[in-house]
């Protein structure tokens, strides 16, 4: 097994043959996850000025999302704009931010408004993420799918979300799913491919595990819970099974591949929690734009919430600027 | 505030997370630093006029002063506690209750205090001080009031035992104090308690606590002081029971001191946490596992260095991941909430174990420690990981007390178990595996009396608990029994090769034998043992068992043990159910053979009688004494408290109804599945050579009951010391009962010594829950669940 260490983020991850054996191997223990992430939120809590930093990194780490039925262009140039400045000049300014130094990494959307996007984004440096696929449910022919990727990826998003399908992972045909995320990933071109497990609707942390394992196998740029629709969403258990295999990979074969937790982040606190698991089982440096984003479209009124407060010293209502 | 958000922007540092020690040094200086022992609900300055600093140990910063206690100041103590018992023994269970409840919302309400003052005391992190060490001392009262509501339904026939004093260790001194108070109070016992001299203030701040919900003055005490208070507690005549947690090495000397006093001894020793991770676990979450272990307490609550066996296809992986993991540990100040590994409490100790860590790489050891361990300023340890630990090396023989792992591979479950159980004081287990078959049959396997599946340290008020009365509880004391036998011609031993004209024609003709494997063997040295009637008259010859008999019998037992305490209970059940038919078919023959001994027939025909009934009584428990399982415990997972033998039991049994007191000894320690070494009466022994051929007919395997007639006290020392025995049963003198306990100090066998004559006829004080509890070792499975 190739354990080469390589320059962070240096390279893309290409992928590997569909190892089963690895997949085979691969075990989760519920309650013990559990009580990590229990003593894990125990140990390390941020405060104080400190609790400042680790929120702006959550807004760099943003993908500002709209997935709705009703998503307008008037209302995805709005977020756009939010996207750019997703922080008020005056709490940046309060704190010694330049405003160049925070904008959220990324605007999610339906392919259908990608073009809004790229135009309302242009020289932002803030990436157009696209979801994919079949979003939400995986439950269309392959070839729609992948027609979908090309087009997304046609219209200039720069990143796509696609599901997987969960029945793959349901019944352990991994040969399916990975061959289903590398026509993904051929489609995507140079757009970076996160995959969405789906995670809600999987029976067990282990079916979480293998999936993710087999996406980053199939050439997964990030591995994504889920889509915000299911009816269960990303939760820390989740995602430590998840960072711990993205660590398993990159321990054999040296490619870093992004995590990416989304659905029911609304609060400050979570997103913190969020972080916080990110850089005690992968480190600082993983938990950067490039390997790490927060899926999330309420987050930021609370991340502001709090950086006023800090700054104020009062506690305030939602920030007036961003409503 | 610029900088620092700047700077956490950069590199997520979490700033300064230094918990606010106030609370606890407000307290020490309301009472002035200096403080007295706690007598009485009053601080009582130490006649012995003498005094001592406790430190900070991760700064060496004085906390306090706290009396060193002389002899008077403990038997003030233990006067206080005395004058107390009458009123708290007698005061109606749910007065007891309601202060018990009170004592954990005052705990719950002094939380910060607690946290802050034990991590001071103790250099435990705050985090574990905080999290764990208070809620859970909080539950311990909340859940002992509970038994203390329940205590007359729960245990009839029980009274507490009386004045206790308790020894605490420096590891967890909050939760040790309130673990023990929490117990005996509810039990209805009075208290001196010892704190360590390393971790005074916990205990002296728990008083504080107890004192203000209204506990009667004299129900807890405090003594502060070193070994030697614990010493002149343990031998005052005031105490009847001591409860010591601490290092083995203690618990010998207390159990020495002890002996033959009357006072009850309960030991909760260190003992060796093993990690048993095979190659289907979870990795990552056994890596976790084993660095909550290592750093809680500093890697002192288990004070033998843990041990590491990992299957060897996975091992390299394993360690990898461990290293990695052990490279992030964060270790520095306690009061710091980030702080994975606070410093160890003794002064001293770190210079002890980087000694120990020598000794081992001299001989031979490879020792990891994290890059950072090597640079650490001040009084830490690093986590320190060891592979290729020569076998008997100072590692694998040394009470550690520190964060010491030693790391084996295995190639399958069986050498697993057999690495595993192969230290001197298995304690704990922590197994990793997703196969529920193996870890069950593995966790069945070890000698750990607690095992955790896929976790490690879990602990709860429960589980264990109505275990935990029981040690503050004791059989009300049966109305005093006179054996009509007590004053006739002891027998006396002769060799048998003596002349004709010193012997006599017997009854039977013959010299019975010795019963060992299911043999009838001569003894190791031809000397009878001759045996009267009331009149004096001789009635029958023995033979006299030695050392080497004993041997020999513990070895049969030793042997049998494993398929006895595996066969399916009914087995056992329908083998005894042979041994009372054939007893009770034989009844009129035992009963002359019983009053030849004792002249009274009549009485004889009774315990004949009894003595069926009892055996019967055993049939019944045999399939009914398995354990029980606690689904509350734990909120996603199950406890099962497993029933397990002990053992090779060593049974000493009394003069008064030599069969039946036989049979009520044997019999629960048969039934449960252990085997038996049994001695019995000295003066009466011939009804139970009678027994062999029973035993023969009844299909008992051998070796399941060896029995050897001579010299009771000098063969119940011989099983005392015998380090191939788990536990000894004595019934007979004061001497001989000091002498067992005395022996058995060595390797700490459990004892239960019995000097007063009961009423074996009586099934209220003969059988019943109490034999059980003695036959039986209770083992702790947790299984948290969920997929």
């Amino acid at each position: 097994m190739a354990t080469t260490v390589r320059e962070p983020a240096a390279l893309r991850n290409p992928g590997t043959a569909l190892d089963l054996a690895w997949v085979a191997a691969v075990r989760v223990n519920r309650p013990a996850a559990e009580r990590r992430v229990q003593t894990l939120l125990a140990e390390r809590s941020v405060h104080g000025p400190a609790q400042v930093g680790w929120l702006i990194r959550t807004v760099q780490c943003l993908d500002l999302t709209t997935l709705a039925g009703d998503d307008t262009p008037g209302f995805v140039r709005r977020l756009a704009a939010k996207a750019r400045q997703p922080v008020p000049l005056d709490v940046l300014e309060g704190y010694g931010f330049s405003p160049g130094q925070v904008r959220v990494a990324a605007v999610c959307v339906y392919p259908r408004l990608v073009p809004v996007a790229r135009e309302a984004l242009e020289g932002s440096g803030v990436r157009v993420a696209s979801v994919a696929a079949g979003f939400p449910a995986a439950q269309t022919s392959l070839s729609t799918r992948v027609a979908e990727v090309e087009d997304a990826v046609r219209a200039g998003a720069d990143e796509v979300d696609v599901v997987v399908c969960r029945a793959h992972t349901i019944r352990g045909d991994w040969q399916a799913l990975y061959e289903e995320v590398r026509a993904f990933r051929e489609a995507a071109g140079s757009a970076y491919l996160k995959t969405i497990l789906g995670t809600g609707e999987l029976p067990s942390l282990r079916h979480v595990a293998q999936a993710a394992l087999v996406c980053m196998m199939a050439g997964a740029d990030f591995v994504k819970t889920s889509t915000g629709k299911e009816a269960v969403n990303a939760t820390l258990p989740v995602g430590l099974v998840m960072v711990r295999q993205v660590r398993e990979y990159y321990e054999r074969t040296g490619f870093r591949v992004g995590f990416k937790p989304a659905g029911g982040i609304r609060t400050a606190r979570q997103a913190l929690e969020w972080l916080v698991l990110m850089r005690e089982e992968l480190g600082e440096e993983w938990a950067r734009p490039d390997t790490f984003r927060l899926g999330a479209s309420g987050l930021l009124l609370d991340v502001n919430r709090h950086l006023n407060d800090h700054l104020t010293g009062r506690s305030s209502p939602a920030h007036p600027s961003l409503r | 505030m610029n900088s620092h958000a700047r700077e956490a922007l950069e590199t997520l540092a979490y700033g300064p997370t230094a918990e606010d020690p106030r609370p606890a040094l407000q307290w020490l200086d309301a009472r002035g630093r200096r403080f007295g022992l706690f007598i009485g609900n009053r601080w009582a300055e130490p006649a012995s006029g003498q005094w001592f600093d406790t430190r900070n140990p991760a700064t060496g910063e004085l906390l306090g002063t706290v009396p060193h206690a002389g002899p008077d100041d403990v038997d003030r103590a233990l006067r206080a506690a005395r004058e107390a018992l009458p009123a708290w023994r007698q005061a109606p269970d749910r007065v007891r209750a309601r202060l018990l409840y009170a004592a954990a919302r005052q705990v719950q309400k002094q939380a910060a205090l607690l946290a802050v003052l034990q991590t001071l005391d103790s250099g435990k992190p705050i985090r574990e001080s905080r999290e764990v060490d208070v809620p859970l001392a909080a539950r311990y009262f909340d859940h002992h009031a509970g038994w203390a509501q329940l205590r007359a339904r729960r245990f009839p026939g029980q009274e507490p035992v009386g004045v206790v004093g308790q020894i605490l260790p420096w590891n967890s001194p909050l939760l040790g104090a309130a673990w023990d108070l929490a117990t005996a109070l509810a039990a209805g016992c009075t208290v001196v308690l010892i704190p360590s001299q390393h971790t005074p203030l916990t205990a002296l701040a728990l008083c504080d606590v107890l004192a203000e919900v209204g506990l009667p003055p004299g129900v807890v005490n405090v003594v502060t002081g070193d070994d030697r208070a614990g010493e002149l507690v343990v031998q005052h005549p005031a105490v009847d029971k001591v409860a010591f947690t601490g290092s083995a090495e203690v618990g010998r000397r207390i159990r020495q001191l002890a002996a033959g006093t009357g006072r009850r001894v309960s030991l909760r020793l260190g003992g060796q946490l093993s990690f048993v991770i095979f190659e289907d676990a979870d990795l990552d979450a056994a890596v976790e596992g084993v660095v909550d272990a290592v750093g809680s307490d500093s890697g002192q609550r288990w004070c033998a260095g843990s041990r590491l066996l990992v299957q060897e296809g996975i091992a390299d992986r394993l360690l990898a991941k461990l290293r990695a993991r052990m490279e992030k540990l964060r270790v520095g100040d306690p009061l710091d909430r980030t702080v994975d590994m606070g410093v160890p409490a003794v002064p001293g100790q770190v210079e002890r174990l980087r000694h120990l860590c020598q000794v081992a790489v001299q001989e031979g050891a490879r020792m990891w420690q994290p890059s950072w361990g090597v640079t650490t300023e001040g009084p830490f340890f690093p986590p320190t990981l060891f592979s290729d630990v020569p076998p008997a090396g100072t590692l694998e023989r040394a009470e550690i007390f520190g964060p010491v792992l030693v790391s084996t591979t295995f190639r399958g479950a069986e050498e697993a178990v057999t690495l595993a159980n192969d230290v001197r004081r298995p304690a704990a287990a922590s197994l990793w595996t997703e196969n529920v078959s193996l870890a069950l049959d593995v966790a069945r396997r070890l000698s750990a009396r607690t095992v955790w599946l896929n976790a490690v340290n879990l602990f709860d008020a429960s589980g264990l608990a109505p275990e935990g009365m029981h040690e503050y509880l004791e059989p009300a004391q049966p109305s005093p029994f006179r054996w009509p036998g007590a004053g006739w011609a002891a027998p006396e031993t002769t060799p048998a090769a003596a002349g004709p004209a010193a012997q006599p024609a017997l009854p039977m003709g013959r010299t019975a034998k010795l019963y060992v494997a299911g043999r009838w063997v001569r003894p190791d040295t031809p000397y009878v043992r001759r045996v009267y009637g009331p009149g004096g008259e001789l009635v029958g010859e023995v033979g006299e068992a030695n050392f080497k008999d004993i041997c020999n019998a513990v070895e049969a037992a030793r042997s049998a043990l494993q398929g006895w305490g595996q066969a399916p209970a009914h087995t056992r059940a329908q083998v005894l159910y042979r041994v009372a038919e054939t007893l009770q078919a034989r009844a009129a023959e035992f009963a002359a053979r019983i009053a030849a001994m004792t002249g009274q027939p009549e009485l004889a025909g009774q315990e004949v009688e009894r003595a069926v009934e009892r055996l019967l009584t055993y049939v019944a428990w045999c399939d009914k004494f398995g354990g029980a399982v606690d689904a509350l415990a734990h909120p996603q997972g199950l406890v099962l408290a497993l029933h397990e033998p002990v053992g090779v039991v060593g049974i000493a049994c009394p003069d008064e109804f030599p069969l039946l007191a036989f049979v009520s000894l044997v019999g629960p320690a048969v039934a449960l599945g252990n085997t038996a070494v049994a001695v019995p009466s000295p003066r009466h022994p011939l009804a139970i050579t009678d027994l062999y051929q029973v035993l023969d007919t009844s299909d008992v395997p051998g070796g399941v009951v060896n029995i050897l007639t001579g010299d009771r006290e000098a063969l119940a020392v011989v099983l005392a010391q015998h380090e191939d025995v788990d536990a000894v049963w004595y019934f007979g003198t004061p001497e001989g009962a000091r002498a067992v306990e005395q022996e058995s100090a060595g390797n700490l066998k459990r004892t239960w010594t019995c000097t007063q004559a009961r009423d074996w006829l009586d099934p209220l004080w003969a059988e019943g829950e109490e034999f059980l509890r003695q036959a039986a070792q209770v083992k702790d499975v947790w299984i948290p669940h969920g997929d």
